[in-house]
């Protein structure tokens, strides 16, 4: 029989022990070259908010480190719990301790708090508004590895949950802003985490997160870009590309998928003749989109022309996430284009 | 309470489970046979609790995982003044309280919404865990179906029980060897359930899950691990046609079954 010999790892050489990890793949950053980031912006809030609050624990499904908990874990040993690869007793376990008092907060991946945990979550969690906080990364497209981890279609999903309430943040400073925001929110929450160094975009524009709110970014008399998550950072980037062309781009960030806030939708698609654009890191069904487009015509408001950017409804392929993004059309470049593109006809 | 007692108690609440079903016209009658020594064993001898204080802090927490034996519970919750006994008669009736399965946002006393199985343990591996961060002296129980054990959610947590070291946790699992369809053994048979918790580094005792003088000393017992009681029970005990056949699960009776059953309980009383 003929045995394969193991070659210890050239990493492993020189005197180390330790492993060189080394994760781009997975944890691929979507800031772009030179812009400004802050590290781990949820893990830190987190870790801030519960010295003030000893009711926080903070769960996950051995993905701390991936989900930025890794701070609060340091911060917080007492109150940090390793549920080991267990989706499903995380969120179980979390209704128990939020039964007792605890205001849980859990992460995993988007991809199996949605497909493996939903059935746990709507019926343990949500049917009896327990305070669970559930914080997941990797949310539609934000890694290369394929649709094993990219959750396309938790908005979709999730939004169909009575009671709870979704979150789509756009970069750092709205995930510290959130975190104590859903915190006094007595409830369950989803919310769509951007981790490790995360893009800083929005204080630029002294924005100010508030629960429940869609927020007008920049206006325009041209174009009206209704955008949630890392769509809005691309969104802005677009609109002062378009600006070089003489195309006037509005931006409304919609940061709360659910309760959506129909009043400001409906008021901003009002203002006269603007193709109205949803831009969305998620399939182009059941998101924020499909959620706007029923919105309108609930209002009776038909704006001149309705148009989607967001992910096609199919399993996507794995790749470099830059590519991936000019692929689909997540990228400043191809929103910009797209946006000229449906002006020019 | 003696056993004798808590026997003639467990019959009592037989006699009015069955005719519960048997008005409502649906319900889980095999399943709730089985189980109800150990539901009255629980609320008339080992469980903490003040009916008039649905929500007492320190409580013991009971959750009945196999959510479809729910008569059963409510049963035994209005024997214990939780609940009106005649709210009973309203049981799956047009905006009852009493639905097929337990709902902790309407019927005091019920700790946790269950129907979906494999949901009741991983949840009271929380409440049991939150005890141990707060200091909480209360101890939670919960009872799974045989059946039920298919689910993989309790898995998860009968591993991070262990892990965790819930000594505060009791799960005894209602081992009628029978499920919805089939019996366990022609389905995924998970018997014998002995070595398979023992070897996830829970204590497991084994009992006859329908003798009292068993029952109560099980329920009563404190280990320094998570505890798991192997009740070894009839589906449909105590109603002879009824015993260990699949298809009562949830069959209701006729009327020439219901006086035959009536008779046979009312005989034991």
């Amino acid at each position: 029989m003929r045995r394969s010999k193991y070659i210890r790892p050239a990493h492993l050489e020189n005197g180390s022990d330790k492993p060189r990890l080394t994760t781009s793949a997975m944890i691929a950053s979507i800031a772009g070259p030179d812009q400004p980031t802050k590290p781990a912006p949820f893990g830190n809030a987190l870790a801030a908010l519960a010295h003030k609050d000893d009711g926080i624990v903070g769960m996950t499904a051995d993905l701390a480190k991936y989900t930025d908990l890794h701070v609060f874990r340091s911060a917080h040993p007492d109150r940090f719990y390793q549920m080991g690869m267990a989706e499903q007793l995380l969120m179980m376990s979390a209704a128990g301790m939020a039964r007792e008092g605890f205001q849980p907060w859990v992460t995993t991946y988007a991809v199996f708090a949605s497909r493996r945990a939903y059935d746990f979550i709507c019926l343990a969690i949500a049917e009896v508004m327990l305070d669970v906080k559930i914080v997941c990364a990797l949310p539609g497209l934000t890694t290369g590895y394929g649709p094993s981890h990219q959750a396309t279609e938790d908005l979709a999903m999730f939004r169909g949950m009575p009671n709870l309430t979704i979150l789509d943040p756009c970069d750092a400073s709205e995930i510290e802003q959130a975190v104590p925001a859903i915190a006094a929110h007595k409830g369950p929450v989803y919310m769509r985490l951007l981790r490790g160094n995360v893009p800083l975009v929005l204080d630029e524009y002294g924005y100010k997160f508030e629960l429940g709110k869609a927020k007008l970014i920049r206006d325009g008399k041209d174009t009206l870009i209704i955008s949630s998550g890392l769509m809005t950072m691309r969104a802005l980037e677009a609109a002062k590309h378009l600006q070089k062309d003489g195309v006037d781009a509005a931006v409304l960030h919609v940061p709360t998928i659910k309760p959506l806030d129909e009043g400001t939708i409906v008021a901003e698609c009002r203002k006269g003749g603007r193709l109205v654009v949803v831009a969305e890191n998620h399939t182009v069904i059941g998101g924020l989109g499909e959620a706007v487009a029923g919105t309108l015509l609930r209002a009776g408001v038909l704006p001149p022309a309705f148009r989607q950017i967001g992910l096609p409804d199919e399993f996507l392929e794995a790749g470099a996430l830059p590519t991936l993004h000019d692929q689909y059309g997540l990228s400043t470049l191809k929103v910009t284009e797209a946006v000229k593109g449906w002006l020019s006809k | 309470m003696e056993p004798t007692e808590l026997e003639r108690i467990a019959r009592q609440i037989r006699l009015r489970d069955l005719q519960a079903v048997y008005e409502a016209g649906a319900g889980h009658i095999g399943g709730e046979m089985s189980v109800i020594d150990i539901l009255t064993a629980l609320y008339f001898r080992v469980l903490r609790v003040w009916p008039d204080q649905p929500k007492h802090p320190e409580r013991d927490r009971f959750v009945l995982s196999k959510g479809h034996t729910a008569c059963a519970l409510y049963v035994t919750l209005a024997k214990r003044g939780f609940i009106p006994e005649e709210e009973i008669s309203t049981f799956l009736q047009p905006h009852s309280r009493l639905n097929g399965h337990p709902n902790n946002n309407k019927v005091p006393g019920v700790e946790t919404n269950t129907g979906p199985l494999g949901h009741g343990l991983p949840v009271a591996v929380g409440m049991a865990k939150a005890a141990k961060l707060s200091g909480a002296k209360y101890h939670t129980y919960v009872i799974t179906g045989d059946g039920e054990m298919q689910e993989g959610s309790n898995w998860e947590a009968i591993m991070a029980a262990a892990q965790f070291g819930l000594d505060n946790l009791t799960l005894v699992i209602d081992h009628n060897r029978f499920q919805q369809g089939a019996a366990l053994a022609d389905t995924n048979d998970l018997a014998p359930l002995r070595p398979k918790l023992e070897a996830f580094g829970w204590e497991v005792t084994e009992i006859n899950g329908n003798a009292m003088s068993e029952v109560v000393p099980a329920l009563e017992h404190r280990s320094s691990r998570p505890h798991c009681i192997v009740a070894h029970t009839n589906k449909g005990h105590g109603i002879s046609f009824m015993q260990d056949r699949v298809d009562w699960h949830h069959k209701v009776p006729s009327k020439e079954q219901y006086d035959l059953a009536v008779a046979e309980l009312s005989e034991a009383i």
